[in-house]
């Protein structure tokens, strides 16, 4: 399932309903920004969203903190699929043992890194590439639009799952940086379109007809006035877009096109997990979760910063 | 309006010839010889090989091979497999009913529990009840969608013995029933998410305080009032998630091993049949083109204050 | 001295709407607002009562609560009776109310765009009315909107009835919600800021209608503002509200000539005026006060430039204002501790 797509397609015409915006509690930029910390820090879903994240984060850098134990290191002597140890925490037979005898707790705590490494990248890569295709096509309009515009509608009619798999393919070694190329190539065009439209209804605004006016050059007006008042929307999408991309990063995995053994990530784990489902459903069980729990956790902070950088919701 | 779907099909014509490129640029980038692999562990004459080539015009740079394609497309002609020799439409005119039939059902489960769980929801939105359905439908959000239909053969094929965990060539509408509630679970939950928030919002606008006021019956102010307002978001994105539901068709596909074009995409990707893998993903990108502009015509006549010139 | 209702004072017939000791808060994150604290007033047949106030005064919290389309939560009305031709409607069946809504008593609201359903064209609107209220077809609804929008002089009703609030002017727009308020002949209308949002030679047109109309289906007419241009011509009596009280009452030429509240000799100084040319405006200093945090004692009093101590600790009750010699003045009051020194000077 296309996730980062999902989120691409769905945030558009949910935030875009026809009435014209009633008041006129929208343009007060520098406020927005400490009147929405003020907001988060109240928000239990944001406290929560954000203390998991920082949890991941750790594990995905420091994961020597979590385990002593080797993720590739296949101990016989478990090969036949030990069942958990609940008492057992953060032992590596804590979750069991996978077909060949490796431990399952490792592997998840080892496999955070890759596919928290993918996403974050994916979506910073897709940040600044859709930031700067939306801002370029919205400020300059007229030609210059027409094309970045019908090129962001080019990549976007291809479903991003399918896109993927036929890019993924065409390479015979998926290192982690192809994975992360290959989804950053096709998965900016949401961006775009986001940073497009913001920057559409900003150019109107008075500060940037000042600004214009006053004889500020282009690139100033477009990185000290526009940017900043357009980033708002982009960075809620690139929240919520990241959560997708570790979904992505797994379903490319599961279906054998993603990331390979003997590299160490949740979809490799859930793709050889598959195989196993009758005999030992915590091979896949266990990295399913860890992929749904960081999924719930960027779109967590995602609706939570949306609503607090959505005075309309107020 | 007329010269607004005019102009709408003219930009969709750089759109299909920019995306069906970017898909056959890949085919042709991708590693391995459909023609050697012909062969299997035998080994042949080269010049057999160069001739067999030639033969299919894969020789040919690039862009003539895509004239090719384009010009047979435009005749009905979408190639021809390599290996087994038949026509790509063939394999399309079989597979895509079924993926079709899988998209359809799901759509249908996500429209009827979708849209009820979201107005539910927001007819009295941030109470106790409001905020477990969002909670519910963040958990559909962040389970990958392979995930869930692990658990639904897990639970109802192995531990229960509902049905069956694959589906059967024929793919019968009741075979299909988990395989599209899966498919469909993330855009239920996406499609109940907006309506809770298009309901919530008209019901705090003004003209649902003049509803009021008018003295009409509760049944008519939401029912017509409240609904037709919300539903125009809602409509809208549904039309889009049509073309979506049948990309996440493909994984929905390799689970329940059904034999739908996401089925044949992998089978070809696996064997480098170029023609056959253009050909449905353009076929889905010209889906997807069609339901864009049918929605925008659609927020048109739902919405009298949008006008297209 | 007793505590009077001088809205009443000179209708014999008895009041088609009274309100009485009427409270109304609002449950907010930062405390219990209280919009309404104790109002009472009265409107007879053909009679217009103008409601003054700034914004936050509690004059379109108590309209709403009349008219029953509070949001309950976050509101409540502790206590309080509204009585519609005698009988408390605060005690009435939801069904009960909603019947008495649009067919009894109707309203207009103040922005006609966000007011009128966007979606719906205004010939379905207006004869919803009908079809809802009297069971009439959709042919003869429709041929009811035409009649009524010829009535509040739309051109071209006809061609227009099918067309959508967004394809009206704004002042189009107003007559819709007026021809609205007026399908089934109310008894009484509601106005809630009517011509505040349309150009000034539009608001005199609206206004105007407004009151021919009343004259003739005579009606009683409650007139929300916080413009006192706008009242003078066609109110027959005003009540000035403050945080949530009525602080004044009179009849309408009265209150110009000798106010008996300083909040109103302050309103009444604010309005520029030809004679005064060259001086500075007056303006009340301050600002209206936080309704979760109404000062004690009169709540005017942090503004009030004759408030003395009694002011900060006794909230004055509405008393009936006399003449220097005693002689009553029907319908006058002030809820000022100071009204004497304020009207005599």
């Amino acid at each position: 399932m296309p996730e980062a797509l999902k989120d691409t397609v769905k945030e558009l015409p949910g935030e875009t309903p026809a009435a014209p915006p009633a008041d006129g509690r929208v343009g007060k930029p520098r406020s927005l920004w400490s009147d929405a910390w003020h907001d988060l820090r109240r928000n239990p879903l944001f406290v929560v969203s954000a203390v998991l994240i920082l949890f991941l984060l750790t594990m995905a850098a420091f994961p020597q903190l979590f385990t002593s134990a080797d993720p590739r290191y296949a101990d016989l002597a478990n090969h036949y699929l030990q069942k958990p140890n609940w008492g057992h925490l953060f032992a590596p037979d804590w979750f069991g043992y996978d077909i060949q005898g490796r431990s399952i707790y490792t592997r998840v705590v080892y496999g955070a890194r890759a596919s928290i490494l993918v996403a974050v990248v994916v979506t910073g890569l897709v940040t600044i590439l859709g930031t700067a295709v939306g801002m370029l096509a919205g400020y300059f309009g007229g030609w210059v639009d027409t094309i970045l515009s019908r090129i962001t509608d080019i990549f976007f009619a291809v479903p991003f799952i399918l896109g993927a798999m036929v890019v993924l393919t065409s390479f015979t070694e998926r290192s982690i940086w192809v994975v992360i190329l290959s989804l950053a190539f096709l998965g900016w065009t949401q961006i775009a379109r986001v940073a497009r439209g913001s920057v559409l209804t900003i150019k109107q605004a008075d500060y940037v007809m000042a600004a214009k006016a006053l004889g500020a050059s282009t690139s100033r007006i477009l990185l000290r006035h526009i940017m900043p008042n357009a980033i708002a929307p982009v960075i809620v999408v690139a929240t919520i877009a990241l959560g997708g991309y570790i979904s992505a990063e797994a379903t490319l995995s599961f279906l054998g096109i993603g990331l390979a053994e003997p590299a160490v990530s949740w979809g490799v784990d859930i793709s050889s997990g598959q195989e196993q489902l009758r005999n030992a459903e915590f091979v896949l069980i266990v990295p399913s979760v860890m992929v749904s729990i960081t999924v719930l956790a960027f779109i967590m902070l995602g609706d939570a910063v949306r609503n607090a950088l959505d005075p309309k919701l107020r | 309006m007329g010269r607004y779907v005019a102009r709408r099909l003219l930009q969709m014509i750089p759109v299909f010839l920019g995306s069906t490129l970017l898909v056959f640029a890949m085919m042709y980038a991708l590693p391995g010889d459909p023609v050697r692999a012909l062969a299997g562990e035998q080994t042949v004459d080269p010049a057999q090989i160069a001739a067999m080539k030639k033969d299919l015009g894969l020789d040919l740079p690039l862009w003539h091979q895509y004239w090719n394609y384009l010009t047979g497309l435009f005749q009905g002609d979408f190639g021809t497999q390599i290996a087994s020799g038949r026509p790509v439409a063939d394999i399309i005119s079989e597979a895509f009913p079924i993926t079709v039939r899988l998209t359809l059902f799901a759509f249908a489960f996500t429209v009827l529990v979708g849209i009820s769980i979201g107005v539910f929801a927001g007819l009295k939105a941030d109470t106790l009840r409001d905020r477990a359905l969002l909670v519910l439908t963040l958990l559909l959000i962040s389970v990958p969608s392979f995930v869930l239909g692990f658990l639904g053969q897990y639970f109802f094929a192995f531990q229960l013995g509902w049905v069956d965990p694959n589906v059967s060539v024929e793919a019968s509408w009741d075979e299909l029933f988990l395989p599209a509630v899966v498919l469909g679970s993330l855009s239920l939950a996406y499609v109940a998410r907006l309506t809770r928030t298009s309901v919530a919002e008209n019901l705090r606008s003004d003209y649902m305080r003049t509803a009021v006021a008018k003295g009409l019956p509760r049944r008519r102010i939401i029912g017509v009032h409240l609904m037709r307002n919300s539903m125009i978001p809602v409509v809208t994105f549904l039309g889009t998630d049509l073309g979506a539901l049948m990309g996440g068709a493909v994984v929905t596909e390799g689970i329940f091993n059904i034999k739908g074009v996401g089925y044949n995409i992998f089978d070809a990707l696996r064997h480098r049949e170029g023609a056959t893998v253009v050909g449905i993903v353009t076929l889905i990108v010209v889906v997807y083109l069609v339901t864009s502009l049918l929605v925008d015509l659609l927020y048109a006549v739902l919405d009298p204050r949008i006008r297209y010139a | 001295m007793t505590i009077i209702d001088n809205t009443t004072a000179d209708v014999p017939s008895g009041p088609l709407l009274e309100v009485r000791d009427l409270h109304v808060e609002f449950h907010t994150r930062d405390g219990v607002a209280k919009a309404v604290n104790g109002v009472n007033y009265s409107v007879s047949a053909g009679e217009t009562l103008a409601v003054l106030g700034e914004s936050g005064s509690g004059k379109s919290v108590t309209a709403q609560a009349v008219m029953g389309i509070l949001d309950m939560p976050p509101g409540r009305i502790p206590r309080g009776e509204i009585f519609f031709r005698g009988q408390d409607m605060l005690k009435m069946s939801n069904e009960e109310r909603r019947l008495i809504r649009g067919q009894k008593i109707a309203m207009i609201f103040q922005d006609a765009l966000s007011s009128l359903n966007p979606v719906l064209s205004v010939g379905y609107q207006l004869g919803e009315m009908f079809r809802v209220h009297l069971g009439l077809s959709k042919k003869e609804a429709k041929a009811r909107s035409i009649e009524l929008m010829d009535r509040v002089r739309i051109p071209a009703a006809r061609e227009r009835v099918n067309d959508y609030p967004h394809q009206f002017s704004g002042g189009m727009r107003q007559r819709i919600m007026i021809a609205m308020a007026l399908a089934l002949e109310p008894d009484l209308i509601i106005a809630d800021e009517p011509t505040t949002a349309l150009d000034v030679t539009v608001q005199a047109q609206v206004m105007d209608l407004l009151a021919e109309l009343q004259r003739e289906y005579h009606m009683g007419l409650i007139l929300i503002t916080h413009d006192l241009g706008v009242v003078a011509d066609v109110a027959d009596k005003i009540a000035v509200m403050y945080a949530g009280r009525i602080v004044e009452t009179a009849p309408v030429h009265e209150l110009y000539k000798r106010p008996a509240h300083p909040y109103t000799r302050g309103l009444l100084d604010s309005i520029p005026r030809l004679d005064q040319k060259g001086q500075e405006l007056y303006a009340i200093k301050g600002l209206p006060p936080n309704l979760t945090r109404i000062p004690a004692g009169c709540a005017f009093n942090p503004r009030c430039p004759a408030a003395q101590d009694i002011c900060r600790t006794e909230i004055p009750a509405l008393l009936s204002v006399t003449e220097r010699d005693g002689t009553e003045l029907p319908g006058r009051g002030s809820a000022c501790h100071f009204w004497k020194e304020t009207i005599h000077g």
